[in-house]
């Protein structure tokens, strides 16, 4: 099975405090980056799919990872060729020049040159928190979708069955290949991928798996290409503007109370919980 | 951890992602359990796996499945493992630099294979015996001794505090060949082999992460084929020395850094006095502006040793001078850390007291502090004072 997995970097959230609003702008200047750990997601599942579990060299089609960005994002994708993707590519565009339309425009011109089975990616970016591409690009392919998958199994690599978590439960969707599915945390559960050649016993470490020092050594010399943007996408045109950024309001300091007389006053008069 | 001058600037996107793929899973898999084996003193042997997996182990040696690292990479390796605690990375240590390099520097094609395949992927354990109870800091003076019998060498003697000692399958022992003034020879000594005997030493309060052990050889008989063939002398053991003390000085930066983001943390976060938080007084500030200034100069030591060592200029007083130098930083910070945190610095709730304890053991082994500064005092006169 073939795979795409599109890639975005993220501002690290452990860094938020370093997050500065100049202007109605956001300043990403110092920030540092890391995978949108959704993404992250989609490629131990793509790896999973495409290896026997047991003998994870022994791997069994190809996981080709894509991201759009500058120079700087071929880090993200560096990373993810570490960890057992085959190939990359980088659609090269500045980062304030995208949006989730034009990404899933994009990701369509490439999807048609590279014919993947399947097109696997995070569920949403934690950055924008959008939540369109997928949908997006299955609907400008006219492919089958699964959202939010928490869970995959493959149908000989002609079909999956992916369940999905939906309020009190599970909602279980056949979709022919191809396709596209996005994925939730879940599916990095030990037993939540059954590849084509996972055997029915294997169980994965819980999470993403971490890359070994020699394959990130071996990574530089994987091949990754460059791709410009406008060879994908004859309008790149914007639809979304961001009109504005605001840091949330900083936290008022509490007070102390001194009695319990007077709490349960305040939670019943000022914060009017009880 | 501050890096005031942005020395990570100097680092290849390899190297930087090395880095970041150790931290995370030191993050994951040592930090949330390490606390516990300290208290319980245990090891965590269900790390092995996965440390060997990450390819950690003898991880700037080339060939034989060692991932090649650059000296930096390895350097930062090790920071980050001691991040999480000095024992796991003394188990690193020894396994990559005091047994897996003396196999690839000085050992046979022979034992090459036979040992090095499977230490990286840490199916086989090593250790390494140079100290004696009674010739620590002067290993020179050692007694053990290995006698020629036959086609093989009959090794009799003590070695003392032991590092992976009871899980070691092989132990690389450092004896005299022929008697007391005979020369300085290595052995690879199966430690199932006959009047062999590994006795853990308990009571520790340092390093209590880590095995350490005592190794009794009663003529414990090994074929000729166990010397290591490349080395005599007092070379072979200080080589390996040399080694893993360069590892040593980039790994305390990781105790640091541990140290020092729980007490910013919590100093800015506890408040005394005026409604104030502790970092905003300056006594308090006036700590953290001195050991800010140490970590920068330890950072900056020791990637310029690192340059030397690629650039194969490295003498070993560069790396005595690192040792001394970051060691002893990385104790007075462990220790202002420690009082920072009052009463709750001294809990295992925090990081802090675990690697003061345990940076007490780093300050003496690989040779004490103040034998460092003889070194140094030698490089600078000329003059020996060791007796
Ligand atoms: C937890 C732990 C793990 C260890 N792991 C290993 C291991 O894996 N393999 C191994 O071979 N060894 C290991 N060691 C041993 C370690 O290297 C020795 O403890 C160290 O070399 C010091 O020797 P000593 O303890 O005999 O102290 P001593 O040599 O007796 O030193 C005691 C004090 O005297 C000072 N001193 C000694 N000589 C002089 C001098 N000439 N002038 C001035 N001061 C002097 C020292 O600086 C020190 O302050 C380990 C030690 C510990 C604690």
């Amino acid at each position: 099975m073939k795979i795409l997995v599109p890639l975005k970097r993220v501002a690290d959230p452990d860094n938020a405090n370093k997050v500065k609003v100049n202007g109605g702008k956001l300043e990403t200047t110092g920030l540092e980056w890391k995978p949108n750990p959704f993404d992250e997601y989609a490629v131990e599942t793509a790896l999973r799919l495409t290896e026997n579990g047991t003998n994870p060299k022994a791997r069994q089609g190809e996981v080709v990872v894509v991201t759009f960005g500058p120079k700087d994002t071929e880090t993200t994708l560096r990373a993810a060729l570490a960890t057992g993707a085959d190939r990359a590519i980088r659609v090269d565009a500045a980062d304030d020049a995208l949006d989730g339309d034009l990404v899933a425009r994009a990701l369509k011109a490439l999807v048609e040159k590279e014919k993947p089975d399947l097109v696997l990616l995070g569920k949403q970016a934690v950055d924008g928190d959008s939540n369109q591409v997928g949908q997006l690009l299955a609907e400008y392919l006219g492919w089958p979708q699964a959202t939010f998958a928490g869970s995959i199994q493959s149908e000989d690599d002609k079909s999956l069955v992916v369940g999905r978590e939906v309020d009190g439960g599970t909602l279980k969707v056949r979709v022919t290949l191809p396709a596209v599915v996005s994925v939730d945390l879940r599916i990095v559960a030990p037993n939540s991928v059954r590849g084509k050649h996972t055997p029915p016993t294997h169980a994965y470490a819980d999470g993403v798996r971490f890359a070994a020092l020699m394959a990130i050594m071996a990574a530089k010399k994987k091949p990754l290409a460059e791709v410009k943007l406008a060879d994908l996408a004859s309008d790149t045109a914007l639809k979304i503007k961001y009109t504005g950024f605001e840091l949330p309001p900083a936290r008022k300091a509490g007070i102390k109370v001194k009695a319990v007389s007077e709490l349960v006053d305040k939670l019943k008069n000022e914060a009017k919980v009880v | 951890m501050p890096d005031f001058f942005d020395v990570s600037r100097h680092l290849s996107p390899e190297e930087r992602a090395i880095q970041k793929e150790v931290r995370a899973f030191v993050d994951a898999r040592v930090i949330p359990v390490v606390g516990e084996h300290f208290e319980k003193g245990t090891f965590p042997l269900e790390l092995i796996p996965q440390i060997a997996q990450l390819g950690l182990l003898g991880c700037n040696l080339h060939g034989y499945g060692c991932a090649g690292l650059s000296e930096v990479g390895y350097g930062l390796a090790m920071q980050e493992l001691e991040r999480g605690d000095s024992g796991i990375r003394s188990f690193a240590s020894v396994q990559g630099s005091l047994v897996m390099y003396p196999i690839h520097a000085f050992g046979s094609d022979a034992q090459k294979e036979r040992y090095l395949p499977k230490m990286a992927k840490g199916e086989i354990i090593g250790c390494f015996g140079l100290t004696e109870p009674d010739h620590g800091s002067n290993p020179s003076g050692m007694r053990t001794v290995a006698i020629e019998d036959g086609d093989s060498y009959v090794i009799t003697g003590t070695k003392r505090w032991i590092t992976n000692g009871n899980l070691a399958q092989v132990a690389l022992v450092w004896a005299k060949v022929g008697g007391p003034n005979g020369e300085v020879r290595g052995f690879l000594v199966p430690t199932d082999a006959k009047g062999f005997e590994a006795r853990l030493i308990h009571k520790k309060v340092s390093l209590r992460a880590s095995v350490t052990s005592e190794l009794i050889l009663e003529e414990v008989r090994v074929p000729k084929d166990a010397v290591l063939p490349g080395v005599r002398g007092m070379k072979g053991p200080l080589s390996c020395l040399t080694q893993a003390r360069y590892g040593i000085a980039w790994g305390v930066i990781g105790a640091m850094h541990a140290c020092y983001d729980s007490a910013l943390d919590y100093a800015k976060n506890r408040v005394q006095f005026a409604g104030k938080p502790i970092a905003a007084h300056q006594l308090v500030q006036a700590k953290f502006a001195e050991m800010m200034t140490q970590i920068t100069s330890a950072q900056l030591m020791a990637l310029e040793v690192a340059r030397l060592k690629n650039e194969g200029k490295l003498r070993p007083q560069h790396v005595s001078m690192i040792k001394r130098n970051n060691v002893r930083a990385a104790l007075e910070i462990a220790r202002t850390c420690r009082d920072i945190l009052g009463g709750n610095g001294i809990t295992l709730e925090y990081p802090v007291m675990r690697h003061m304890c345990n940076l007490e053991t780093v300050y003496t082994y690989e040779g004490t502090h103040d034998i460092h500064t003889l070194i140094l005092g030698q490089d600078a006169t000329g003059i020996a004072a060791f007796e």
